[in-house]
């Protein structure tokens, strides 16, 4: 098979000319390492790159399939992970000088399925530092450009992973999603990004940064494909209290279903200010389509999710700032080179190691906690969690889904929003609601603005029916309207 | 045991003690919690706290935080959660401990303690409040090496600790031990914990105040942190009693902070003002969901509590007709209560046996024994009960033989056989041994006849002494005074 269609093919097709043994795991992790690293100059999508390892992984696959063994589906498949999850013996820096050379012994639990069902790691994937933007600027190493238009954002903080999928770096990757960073970047480079129902998958080995809405999903090129790679990540991990017990089902086996008799919600709330104009159309026009194909549209009013960005921005910030705490120079990690003593040696080695946006939610989340304050913030803002997650709740009681913009914007320039982080934030407004209230949201392309830049919808349903989404999505994606 | 005031103010004492539970593995991972292991051989990602690792809660921590709630009388809470309390320091890896806040596990709990006080020199029992249990880890430890520096041993992260908080309601240093030492044995009977204080797994923080007698109002208070031994306790207290008390009456101000009590110098000094306290920004545990208990885990676990040294001590009281506070001590290990009945269901005198035991062999236990450090054959000291009891031997023949059992397993019978340590209970005998006595002692005897009624006993000794120790002691008693007093 020639270079150029291997890099097109989906992980569905991949793995069905690997099991065959049409290809082979070390033609094709040599197509994509080859790619990679040609695509790397431009895009920046890697921050670390382990070509040796991944050659090595896939000689083994292929000798094990030639001696008769039957592997799993997915055995093969190049991929890559987002640089905040836990890879034994590789390198994991959450993009962050605190981390530079972080080398954790031992593994997230979605890598370990990964590497079980035969997956090759090509490398770890560049990231706003410690999750926190929506730009991919805020890597301490360097930035990531969007495939789709270099001059712009990826979106973040997954904004590698879904660089390295658009630009076909790698048929699918690993982000992780706690306000929108995953189907935020999805959106900007015109790929498919699922934000699982909290729970759905295990956060071990996910470097924390809001643990109540940390969650990991799949950023791929199709539908199908998000839906494969869920299911083999997926499950309940005895070392995640979190992550529940229920069987994972065949997200693959309603895809063809159609939506047919499927109610979807519309809230005008998310239709508003600020949405931009080429956003509002694709958006309404894909609600449009679904309902050509047979869906109902319901128009919903959703007045407590107003307040999910404010509460959102308390809740992270204050569990960020109990969450990296532990990076204090003492045992891993940066530590400053002049100090003290131990008060200052702290202060020194976070003031240096950290980047100024990690600084700023640190500083709101200790304030949001302290004595004094904790009422009126931290407190405040879970009971309009509850709040929120009742409201999205009864919602989905009328409906099956709830179709929204991804982000008001596509994807800006370089450097456009970086001074003004208040503006950055606005971006999230419709993503957090979902892990706010830690229901599933998966986003998918549905059109291009007037500069060609991809447009993404918000599927959001309900808890652990990530089933529906795939399906109203995949329903979606067979008309093509998503390449208008 | 009320203590006696000093210028005339009381103190105000409540307790927190931190206990470390005898689960086999750590309270978030599967650590061993084995104490005196090589440093650092004992820890894994999750208890260093490497980024992306999480907490799974240990379930026994669980049953093991409720029985002890139940064996102190709490209530156990059906819903309650883990909370985060958030400082920096080189032993804590995750800058954060994982503890409980605002809804413990138990609540509203209370035990009763034997103090002074009572008429005839008895006891009376006082009821001491117990606020609140609740479970979080324990940190490491820092190791000081003279060549390289501060080392840090994760060996201890994780380990489960409960935290027992007392009421306001001691009143002085022996309450304040009485009170450990009955917390101490509920918990080694309930088996949740070994409660070794050398090894710190049983540590006490000391909250004090001060006021005039009389008062309701509380004092200022200070805090004494990690002090390990009962000893300790009481020093620390006496001296930190005061220390208040005299900067009160020298017209100073009691401020807020916490005090370091040093063994050596026998005197507390301040460690950190209240001003420098850490917001701790307490936050419930995102990782740990909530932890719910129905009434029929709570009913089994109540199962599953043995008898508790208050029923054997009621027991005690009634069989071997003890008071209150003997059978306190007596009751006071389950391991020594079992060897004491193991012996005293050998002998018809268990109440002899019992001060034998109150007398003799408490003297030569080590503060914190075990079942190992019980190993004389029952039989052996009962037997010298028996012979005290039927009058063949003397109580300080017996209290000398119970030693003997104690320290070498003698067979007590065969050495009253080979060494002639039978009593004498021969007037005649006796009379001769006083008469001698009285020979020797001429100044004793001119001191009793002029009125000096102590000289008596001086002189009962010296006749005792004659006997060698075997004479019977209220013969020997009988016939001096009518000596003493015949001529």
């Amino acid at each position: 098979m020639e270079k150029k269609q291997i890099l097109g093919l989906s992980v569905a097709e991949l793995s069905k000319y690997l099991t065959s043994r049409e290809l082979s795991a070390v033609e094709v992790t040599d197509v994509f390492l080859r790619h990679l690293r040609e695509k790397e100059e431009e895009i920046g999508a890697f921050l670390t790159v382990c070509g040796e390892q991944a050659a090595d992984a896939a000689a083994a696959l292929d000798k094990r399939r030639a001696d008769g063994e039957t592997l799993p589906p997915l055995a093969g498949v190049p991929m890559a992970l987002k640089d905040n999850l836990c890879t034994k013996g590789i390198l994991t820096t959450c993009a962050s000088q605190m981390l530079r050379g972080f080398v954790p012994p031992y593994d997230a639990t979605v890598w370990e399925k990964l590497r079980e069902q035969g997956t090759v790691l090509l490398g770890k994937l560049n990231m706003d530092e410690f999750a926190m933007g929506s730009s991919n600027e805020n890597s301490s190493f360097h930035p990531t450009r969007n495939p789709r238009d270099p001059s712009r954002v990826p979106g973040g903080s997954s904004g590698g992973s879904a660089a390295a999928v658009a630009a076909r770096e790698v048929p699918f990757a690993l982000g992780s999603d706690t306000g929108g960073s995953i189907r935020q970047p999805a959106s900007f480079c015109g790929v498919v990004g699922m934000k699982p129902t909290y729970g759905r998958v295990s956060r071990y080995g996910l470097v924390a940064f809001a643990s109540s809405l940390d969650q990991i999903g799949p950023l791929t090129s199709d539908v199908r494909d998000n839906a494969i790679v869920l299911g083999a990540i997926a499950g309940k991990d005895p070392r995640d209290a979190t992550c529940v017990s229920l069987p994972v089902p065949d997200y693959t086996a309603e895809l063809e279903k159609g939506v047919e008799g499927l109610v979807i919600g519309v809230p005008k709330q998310f239709f508003g200010e600020g949405l931009a104009p080429a956003v509002k159309d694709a958006v309404e026009r894909a609600a449009k389509t679904l309902e050509e194909l047979g869906a109902k549209l319901k128009e919903l009013s959703l007045s407590a999710v107003d307040y999910a960005l404010p509460a959102y921005y308390v809740l992270s910030s204050a569990e960020a700032s109990s969450n990296l705490s532990r990076f204090d120079g003492v045992r891993y990690g940066y530590r400053a080179e002049n100090y003290d003593d131990i008060t200052d040696l702290y202060s020194a080695s976070r003031s240096e190691g950290f980047g100024s946006e990690v600084k700023r939610r640190i500083m709101i989340g200790t304030f949001a906690l302290s004595a004094g304050y904790y009422d009126a913030y931290y407190k405040k803002a879970l009971q309009v969690r509850t709040l929120i997650r009742r409201e999205l709740e009864q919602a989905l009681e009328t409906c099956d889904v709830i179709l929204s913009p991804v982000s008001p914007t596509t994807a800006y320039r370089l450097g456009e929003k970086i001074a003004d982080p208040l503006q950055m934030y606005l971006g999230d407004v419709y993503t957090v609601p979902a892990n706010i209230a830690g229901l599933p949201a998966l986003s998918l392309p549905c059109g291009e603005d007037g500069d060609g830049l991809p447009i993404g919808m918000q599927l959001l349903g309900r808890a652990f029916d990530e089933s529906t989404l795939y399906r109203v999505g995949y329903a979606f994606e067979q008309t093509g309207k998503e390449r208008k | 045991m009320s203590a006696t005031l000093y210028k005339g103010y009381e103190m105000v004492i409540g307790l927190e003690v931190h206990c470390e539970l005898r689960t086999k593995t750590k309270i978030f991972c599967s650590c061993p919690t084995d104490f005196g292991a090589e440093p650092n051989t004992q820890c894994c990602p999750v208890c260093m706290g490497l980024p992306g690792t999480l907490p799974v809660l240990n379930r026994k921590v669980v049953d093991y935080a409720v029985k002890a709630g139940l064996a102190t009388n709490c209530t156990i809470a059906n819903y309650s959660k883990q909370d985060r309390k958030n400082y920096f320091y080189p032993d804590l890896p995750k800058a954060y401990q994982i503890s409980q806040y605002d809804l413990p596990l138990c609540e509203h709990g209370w035990l009763d303690i034997e103090v002074d006080g009572g008429a005839d020199g008895e006891s009376v029992s006082k009821r001491i409040g117990i606020t609140r249990i609740h479970i979080e880890e324990d940190a490491g430890k820092l190791v000081h090496d003279a060549e390289k520096g501060t080392l840090i041993d994760c060996n201890r992260c994780g380990v489960p600790l409960i935290e027992i908080v007392s009421e306001p309601d001691i009143r002085s240093s022996a309450e304040a031990v009485a009170y450990v030492r009955k917390l101490r044995s509920i918990l080694l009977y309930t088996g949740v914990s070994d409660c070794r204080m050398q090894e710190g797994s049983l540590r006490c923080d000391v909250n004090l105040s001060v006021r005039k007698a009389g008062e309701t109002a509380f004092g200022t208070r200070t805090e004494m942190k990690n002090i390990n031994s009962f000893t300790f306790i009481q020093r620390a207290i006496d001296f930190e009693y005061k220390r208040q008390v005299d900067a009160l009456e020298n017209g100073e101000t009691i401020t807020q902070e916490t005090r370091r009590f040093d063994p050596n110098t026998g005197k507390t000094a301040c460690m950190r003002k209240k001003e420098d306290a850490n917001d701790y920004r307490y936050f419930p545990d995102p990782d740990l969901p909530p932890i719910r208990l129905s009434d029929e885990v709570i009913g089994a676990l109540r199962a599953e509590i043995p008898v508790l040294p208050d029923e054997r001590k009621k027991q005690y009281m009634q069989r071997y007709g003890l008071t209150a506070y003997d059978a306190e001590q007596l009751t006071s290990s389950r391991e020594l209560a079992d060897y004491f009945e193991s012996c005293a269901a050998k002998t018809d005198y268990p109440k002899l046996l019992a001060n034998l035991f109150l007398a003799e062999i408490f003297r030569l236990l080590p503060p914190e024994f075990g079942a190992d450090d019980l190993r004389a054959d029952p039989a052996h000291l009962a037997s010298v009960a028996q012979l005290m009891g039927d009058g063949t031997v003397n109580s300080g023949t017996a209290k000398k033989l119970a030693c003997e059992v104690w320290k070498d397993d003698i067979d007590p019978v065969s050495a009253v056989a080979e060494r002639g340590l039978a009593q004498m209970n021969d007037p005649a005998v006796i009379t001769e041994w006083v008469k001698q006595a009285l020979e020797e002692s001429p100044k004793l005897v001119a001191d009793y006849r002029a009125g000096k009624t102590k000289a008596a006993s001086a002189l009962i000794g010296r006749a005792m002494a004659k006997s060698q120790g075997k004479a019977n002691p209220v013969l020997l008693g009988q016939i001096a005074m009518e000596l003493l007093q015949e001529e």
